[in-house]
């Protein structure tokens, strides 16, 4: 079909021009992140990860504002290590626009050391052959970091000794 | 721990790529050229701007492209009060439906060149073109309708086309 996105064509292009052209609808939304997720991002700025800490004693990553067995609010966040374990994942062949990565990657659930639950993040891994279910990953920050989920670019691979 | 953080930015944003379709197509093209065309039913004999594939109505495909002036009647308009986010237009300013000479659908568009308050339905109002240089297939190589100073329609000559 014969498409232009120019915006120009017009006459030029004849009568039997079909037009189109990029159109995005943006809303700007802004939204309050409440207490347990507030204070989970302010950890984020300084490099660290923490989780919601349960009633019985587990410890959920990212943390959930109630506890999941009892329906309690959470009180209390815990770091947990900035290291972990794919629990599962799958590969991304070709990165949308809007991916964390802009290569080839991982997208896995990571079991952070400390953490009861998995946490779903991009791993770094290059070829789709490094990745593995049990391997040990390592979280990359973001050298300026803002408070925000994406102050955590991503997971790299731990190299063993 | 440093202060907690309070609020995110968290927009959402859709990328589409809109295709106009072959009879707004030629509408569109004929805009760049500083015309206005529409279809005629060859039913009802109503003639639609911008021009579309079947009439509505009727459920028959549309015939011929016919040509529709510049010139028309706003046979409805709203003054617009409220300021909201990205707006570039200075408040209060009035969008209105103008029926074109010639058509049986009225098309929207921005109302200048008169205070809001004196704005009425069967102003008779001409579209203000860019330069022809500007034009571009879009609606907006009209500038806006501005009163032509004529007198005002009669409220018969466009009551079916509210």
């Amino acid at each position: 079909m014969d498409r232009d996105h120019s915006g120009l064509p017009a006459t030029a292009r004849g009568e039997a021009a079909v037009l189109s052209t990029p159109y995005v609808l943006e809303y700007t939304y802004r939204r309050s992140v409440g207490p347990v997720i507030g204070r989970f991002f302010a950890g984020l700025r300084e490099g660290k990860i923490q989780g919601a800490l349960t009633t019985s004693g587990k410890v959920v990553v990212p943390p959930t504002e109630y506890d999941p067995e009892t329906g309690e609010p959470i009180v209390d966040l815990v770091e947990v290590g900035g290291s972990g374990v794919v629990t599962t994942w799958c590969w991304v062949a070709e990165p949308r626009p809007r991916h964390p990565l802009d290569r080839p990657f991982g997208f896995a659930l990571v079991k952070l050391d400390g953490a009861d639950t998995a946490l779903l993040h991009a791993v770094d891994a290059v070829r789709e052959e490094h990745m593995k279910t049990k391997m040990r990953v390592k979280a990359r920050f973001r050298a300026e970091r803002t408070g925000a989920i994406t102050d955590l670019v991503c997971f790299d691979p731990e190299i063993s000794e | 721990m440093s202060d907690p953080v309070r609020r995110i930015k968290a927009p959402v944003r859709l990328e589409y790529s809109v295709t106009a379709g072959k009879d707004l197509s030629r509408f569109l093209v004929a805009i760049a050229d500083g015309r206005l065309i529409g279809k005629r039913c060859p039913s009802c004999r109503k003639v639609y701007v911008p021009p579309r594939g079947v009439c509505p109505t009727c459920g028959v495909a549309l015939g011929e492209d016919v040509p529709v002036s510049d010139t028309g009647t706003l046979t409805s308009f709203c003054i617009v009060n409220v300021p909201y986010e990205g707006q570039v237009m200075k408040l209060p300013y009035v969008y209105g439906s103008v029926l074109l000479d010639g058509a049986d659908l009225p098309l929207s568009h921005l109302i200048q060149g008169i205070e809001a308050a004196d704005v009425r339905m069967g102003l008779r109002v001409r579209a203000e073109w860019l330069p022809p240089e500007e034009r571009r297939p879009t609606l907006e190589s009209i500038r806006c309708f501005l009163p032509t100073g004529e007198e005002d329609a009669p409220f018969d000559t466009y009551k079916e086309h509210l």
